[in-house]
């Protein structure tokens, strides 16, 4: 039963939505600031260089070696989010322009790939990859054995981290003082807020869960370092904040929508289905430019729109 | 706490800005790029001397930074064209791979059996017509629906190198050589498909830059000298403004889109009419031409005339990167520091806008605090 066709599909879905709801929850934080971050796919890329790295050469217990890692990734990835945030809120540069930089700079044939070539990082595979867990014994129960209790442990993580982030988000002060920020930083300034300090902090924790989503790819996904591993990730994680109209809860939707998609290839290819790869291959990039058609629509943006100081620096001397 | 240093904002640019802020930028990302080999243990100044002299300081080396240059400065053009309007087309890198499908198509069809000159133009053409239709599509949905060019062009560019695969490596196309049983490669271009090069003082320059040059005083005259050119600046500063006076902004911006997704498509032709002599379905994806236009754009500061002299600049730091990869220059390098030139001309454009001003007369009112 478990191995019907439809529970592997969920089930992967969710393996493979896993770091794309990592890095689009950091991309809800930051675009909720209003500092839109284009570099995603670049801070996912320095995240899982470095995650592999310190993998590599952590020693301890294979649970220190995991959490070491994972803690090294969101330190990188926040890092270049830093970089990011003092492009967009200190010197108030082209947001656009500035996030692509940084995927640049960072990217496939970036730092990243830099990094990975100085510390020789793709020579050996990752030894103590983050394993899917067995828990409370039950992987192996009928259906609900694969879809709840046999997933890594940044999985459970990550669903802990949506509850946690829409109780911030619509239920905390911190988290209304955040959305005015992006909604309207003017408001929020003559209110008190400190715009710079929100900007900065979103931007960063947005690099940091961009940092973890791709140390699951080469700790997990992959499990050792290749060039560019993420393919576009980052992208699709920018797409899916939009998708999930700035909230945590339908952005773990879209994550797992997503996730089905990437892992539909390996999925029927294991089952020698008669299909094309390069189609498969294409599959989540076509349905991405689709689901932004429909959800870019006058009615759907009115309705759950965008913050809408996403985008524009904000300059205090300006009105 | 108070900064150093404080902003002040322009009254007006002086026009020299327009130069010295790029060369500012550049030396800006040489001197972090130190930061970051210094970081890792390598020499900056021997790594920088290296890529000059492998860049640029014999005729070999320009001939190959000449032909790194080429592809850059059609999708340096293409960001340039579209990002003047405001449309952020990313999608230079898809696009110029939907020139170079539609160029080899015409070359190998029409290659042996009509005039030399006549293959050539029609190769161009082709190249234009693929690129620009492939980023037309993505201006009509930004057009029509509103929908994020950004994203939308870029999932394309991952699309045309799965279309690149397909032709090459996973089907009996047209495209594939029929004879590559083994490994799977383009079918070779017949001779008279083949474009032109020439040769100044050793230096070897292909028909395609010559090219480039003259379409981009095409597309500064365009912009700068047109009724059209006009729109587009007044789209890109007011969108509202061009709507009450009668201008119309959608048609203007999938015009602006096919044109840029265009320049792009001859830079595919290009690649396959002044190079490879074939679809090169691997070569083509791994140099990231597409991105490396954006930071050309960028730092000429989206002026046409600029991103071929930029184009240039790149080329000789990319060619560089050819020749000298090994131990010693990791692969990566490269792309860093043309990741940190976009990141200090994005940076440097707020000396365009401010002046930078010591904080003199804040440190005083805090002493009297």
């Amino acid at each position: 039963m478990n191995n019907s066709l439809l529970i592997v599909i969920l089930a992967s879905a969710i393996f493979y939505g896993t770091p794309l709801l990592f890095a689009a929850l950091g991309g809800v934080f930051t675009e909720r600031s209003g500092v839109l971050n284009l570099g995603v796919e670049g801070m996912m890329l320095i995240g899982g260089v470095s995650g592999a790295w310190a993998s590599q050469h952590i020693g301890g217990s294979a649970w220190f070696t995991v959490f070491a890692s994972i803690l090294v990734a969101m330190f990188a990835g926040g890092l270049t989010a830093l970089l990011h945030a003092f492009l967009c809120v200190t010197l108030k540069a082209n947001q656009t322009v500035a996030g692509l930089s940084i995927t640049i700079f960072a990217g496939a044939l970036g730092l990243s790939s830099y990094f990975a070539n100085v510390w020789k990082v793709a020579a050996h595979p990752v030894t103590r990859p983050i394993r899917k867990l067995d828990v409370f014994g039950l992987a192996d129960a009928p259906v609900v054995g694969p879809l709840l209790f046999n997933h890594t442990i940044l999985t459970y993580v990550s669903w802990v981290l949506v509850a946690a982030s829409s109780f911030y988000l619509f239920r905390t002060k911190t988290g209304l003082q955040l959305r005015a920020v992006g909604e309207s930083p003017q408001t929020a300034d003559a209110m008190g807020i400190n715009v710079v300090k929100y900007r900065y902090f979103h931007t960063v924790l947005g690099g940091m869960l961009a940092g973890i989503g791709g140390a699951f790819y080469s700790l997990a996904i992959v499990s050792t370092w290749v060039d560019g591993l993420t393919k576009g990730a980052g992208w699709i994680a920018i797409a899916l904040v939009i998708f999930g109209f700035w909230r945590p809860d339908l952005t773990l939707v879209g994550a797992y929508l997503f996730g089905a998609l990437q892992s539909l290839g390996t999925t029927l290819k294991a089952r020698s289905f008669h299909i094309s790869g390069d189609l498969l291959d294409a599959l989540p990039f076509i349905m991405t430019i689709v689901v932004l058609v429909l959800v870019s629509s006058r009615f759907a943006h009115k309705r759950l729109g965008a913050p809408a100081a996403l985008g524009v620096p904000y300059e205090r001397e300006e009105r | 706490m108070k900064s150093p240093v404080r902003l002040e904002r322009r009254l007006e640019q002086p026009k020299w800005l327009n130069w010295a802020i790029p060369v500012i930028s550049l030396l800006g990302a040489l001197a972090v790029g130190a930061i970051v080999l210094l970081l890792t243990g390598k020499n900056p100044i021997d790594v920088y001397q290296r890529i000059f002299e492998r860049g640029f300081l014999s005729t070999r080396a320009l001939t190959g930074t000449l032909r790194t240059a080429t592809p850059f400065a059609f999708t340096g053009l293409c960001a340039a064209a579209a990002f003047r309007l405001g449309v952020i087309n990313i999608g230079g890198e898809g696009q110029l791979y939907m020139g170079a499908i539609g160029a080899s198509y015409v070359g190998l069809v029409m290659g042996n059996s009509y005039p030399v000159g006549i293959v050539i133009i029609a190769m161009v053409f082709a190249g234009m017509i693929f690129g620009g239709m492939y980023a037309g599509f993505v201006g009509l949905l930004r057009a029509q629906f509103n929908t994020n060019e950004i994203i939308t062009s870029l999932m394309m560019n991952y699309i045309a190198g799965i279309v690149l695969n397909y032709l090459i490596f996973n089907s009996l196309s047209y495209w594939r050589d029929p004879r590559s049983a083994g490994f799977p490669s383009g079918k070779p271009l017949d001779k008279r498909a083949f474009w032109p090069s020439y040769e100044i003082g050793g230096v070897g320059i292909s028909f395609g830059l010559i090219l480039a040059a003259f379409v981009a005083i095409a597309v500064w005259v365009l912009y700068k000298r047109s009724r059209f050119g006009f729109e587009i600046g007044v789209i890109a500063d007011s969108p509202r403004a061009a709507r009450y006076i009668g201008i119309r902004t959608k048609t203007t911006i999938v015009v602006v889109t096919a044109l840029s997704g265009a320049l792009a498509g001859i830079g595919g032709a290009s690649q396959v009419g002044d190079f490879t002599h074939y679809l090169d379905a691997k070569g083509l994806q791994l140099n990231s031409f597409g991105y490396t236009g954006i930071v050309v754009a960028a730092l000429a500061r989206l002026n046409p005339l600029g991103a071929i002299v930029v184009a240039i600049l790149l080329g000789g730091l990319t060619n560089a990167g050819y020749s000298l990869q090994g131990p010693d220059f990791p692969s990566g390098l490269v792309g860093t520091l043309q990741g940190l030139i976009l990141f200090t001309a994005v940076a440097g454009e707020i000396l365009m806008k401010y002046r930078v001003k010591r904080n003199t007369a804040a440190k005083k009112a805090t002493v009297a605090l």
